[in-house]
């Protein structure tokens, strides 16, 4: 069994090392990820590292203008208007911007791709009840569900999560059954049927894995879709509320100092933009390097017409 | 034909049922309106009368039943807030989103099919990097992020144009700028995409080999076909505006059916919220219908 082993192990490094090349070739996918990964990062340690320093209030620093070091380094973007340092308040909002995006995107995911697994797969009642199902919640101005639902329960993070989720689901439904009725048809599915393989074993060891490099893609998209709705919520006031930050908050909050201070909406504006910006490149290149039939272009090394 | 538009609106009707029953419950949860509506020092008679005259007092099934009953009879209730009929108010808002749905979605959907089909004729060229770069910023801004922006450069800092309302044109001019911005670049990336699949065609190569010009090809061989996905999103992104263009409306103060929705559920005004369900549902029923009618002008194997 050692064997085997020290077989596979520096497989799996090559396989990781081919990735990063891959990542490498195209430039803007990789500045995607770098800026990404500094995202995640504040999202995992900000709170702990600039908690204090994101609600201590300066009455001496209000509203002071953006690239001014006098006051310390974390006034470089400015500050709001109890004199908070933005840098911090970004640093520390991106935790539960973050959150609220990967719950719901993680929640309608894998709901949304059991659903379409049983609805794809199965010819019983059931399936047609799942899109039926889906088809409603298409109906339904998805803004208008979470008013309602936010404004019967309170504004929580998990509420809004809950409500971003419900509204996605239908995206992965139907992109699931759409690719699960193809592939359902295929030579080895049939002979796996043949070889006396469970229903169970042919959906999660045979289809399962070619429908997840799709769903990974439009995950990825997703999340920016998901991100942009908790922002246009928390914007409308009907998302999370204070003294939990998120981005979308954050640029409201400025809204009335706007004309004086416009730093306060813009530094926050700007991290949504750019969030959203990496993982639709990110998105596009996971689309290209989850795709045998087109990874080449970037295994080549770049070089076009390759 | 008859039978396919009778089975969709059928499939419609009942959803529509399911929604209009399932907001009518969730939205009475919300709680009771009157004390939104009278003032602080109202005596307890009049919050009574109050609640007696909107039948705020019985018992939430038989108002439901009630309100299906006028429903039947064409009458949709009124409105807590303007004290007119509901339908009225939702059809006068219902009319400025219409506008500003119909002027934007045409601005987008020819600026994008354009520039999305140029750019997909030399994949990798100049202006294709261009257009995907702006079109990937467009389809990440965050609306009412560029919304504030905007005022602050146009109509703060230069004056060239008014904040918010609709008098005259020059109203129009952000509201439909910024809402124009995310669409472009989602139907752009689309136009492309569906362009360079068609562009790669054998009879595209054909058209090419006899020596046909890159304008014909684009415009009149290949443009055709690489339509149909492209209408779809442009369907999806309408109806996104038609059901309420909320954050935008907000901001630039227009009076169009997402901000009338979202003020009606703050204000508890029920009947308004449901008459807008209707209206902006029977809208998108409508809108998917003329979408299949352009799959099937625009693809002759496409039946129904």
């Amino acid at each position: 069994m050692s064997d085997t082993r020290t077989l596979t192990e520096p497989k799996e490094r090559g396989a990781a090392s081919r990735w990063l090349k891959m990542l490498w070739v195209d430039k803007p996918a990789f500045c995607a990820a770098l800026f990404l990964l500094i995202v995640v990062l504040c999202a995992l340690f900000g709170p702990m590292l600039m908690g204090d320093m994101a609600t201590r209030q300066n009455l001496r620093g209000r509203n002071a203008p953006p690239f001014d070091l006098a006051q310390g380094w974390a006034y470089v973007l400015g500050a709001d208007a109890l004199g908070r340092p933005l840098l911090a308040r970004i640093a520390v909002a991106a935790q539960n911007t973050i959150m609220v995006a990967a719950g719901a995107v993680l929640g309608s995911a894998v709901i949304g791709c059991a659903l379409g697994l049983v609805a794809g797969y199965s010819r019983k009642r059931a399936a047609q009840w799942i899109m039926r199902l889906g088809d409603v919640i298409m109906s339904f101005p998805s803004l208008l569900l979470a008013v309602i639902v936010l404004y019967m329960l309170e504004p929580s993070v998990a509420n809004i999560v809950l409500v971003l989720a419900i509204t996605r689901i239908p995206v992965y439904l139907r992109t699931t059954r759409a690719e699960v009725l193809e592939i359902r048809e295929r030579m080895f599915v049939s002979a796996a049927r043949v070889m006396g393989a469970s229903d169970r074993r042919i959906v999660f060891r045979h289809i399962l894995p070619v429908v997840l490099p799709t769903l990974v893609t439009i995950a990825t998209l997703d999340f920016a879709f998901v991100m942009l709705a908790e922002s246009s919520l928390s914007f409308l006031g009907i998302g999370i509320q204070a003294p939990e930050i998120t981005w979308g908050l954050m640029v409201s909050q400025g809204r009335q100092y706007l004309t004086t201070a416009w730093w306060l909406s813009f530094w926050p504006g700007l991290a949504i933009i750019l969030t959203t910006l990496s993982l639709n490149l990110l998105s596009n290149w996971l689309r290209i390097a989850l795709d045998p039939a087109q990874r080449w272009r970037l295994e080549m090394g770049g070089r076009r017409n390759g | 034909m008859q039978s396919f538009i009778g089975k969709r609106a059928l499939a419609s009707a009942v959803s529509l049922v399911g929604l209009v029953i399932l907001v009518f419950f969730l939205s009475r949860l919300t709680g009771d309106p009157t004390n939104l509506y009278l003032p602080l020092d109202a005596t307890t008679e009049m919050r009574e009368q109050f609640r007696e005259l909107h039948g705020f007092n019985d018992p939430l099934v038989v108002q439901f039943g009630r309100y299906v009953g006028d429903l039947v009879r064409g009458d949709f209730g009124d409105s807590i807030r303007q004290a007119r009929p509901a339908m009225e108010v939702v059809l006068q808002a219902f009319g400025w989103t219409l506008r500003l749905a119909v002027i934007t979605m045409t601005l987008v959907a020819i600026a994008a099919v354009v520039i999305g089909s140029l750019a997909a004729f030399r994949v990798g060229g100049i202006f294709d990097r261009i257009a995907t770069f702006f079109s990937l910023i467009g389809a990440s801004a965050p609306d009412f992020w560029i919304a504030i922006v905007a005022i602050v450069v146009f109509a703060v800092n230069l004056h060239w144009l008014p904040t918010s309302g609709t008098g005259t044109a020059l109203h129009w001019v952000l509201p439909v700028a910024v809402l124009f911005i995310r669409p472009f670049g989602l139907i752009l990336q689309v136009v492309r995409g569906s362009m360079i699949s068609v562009l790669s065609s054998a009879y595209v190569k054909t058209a090419r080999a006899k020596g046909v010009r890159a304008r014909p090809i684009i415009f009149v061989h290949a443009l055709r076909n690489a339509m149909l996905p492209v209408i779809t999103v442009i369907g999806d992104q309408a109806a996104a505006i038609l059901n309420g263009a909320v954050v935008i409306e907000t901001i630039f103060g227009f009076p169009g059916i997402g901000k009338l929705m979202i003020d009606s559920i703050l204000l508890r005004d029920f009947s308004v919220v449901l008459a807008a369900i209707m209206v902006s549902a029977l809208a998108i029923f409508v809108m998917n219908l003329l979408i299949d009618l352009a799959y099937a002008a625009l693809d002759p194997r496409i039946r129904y």
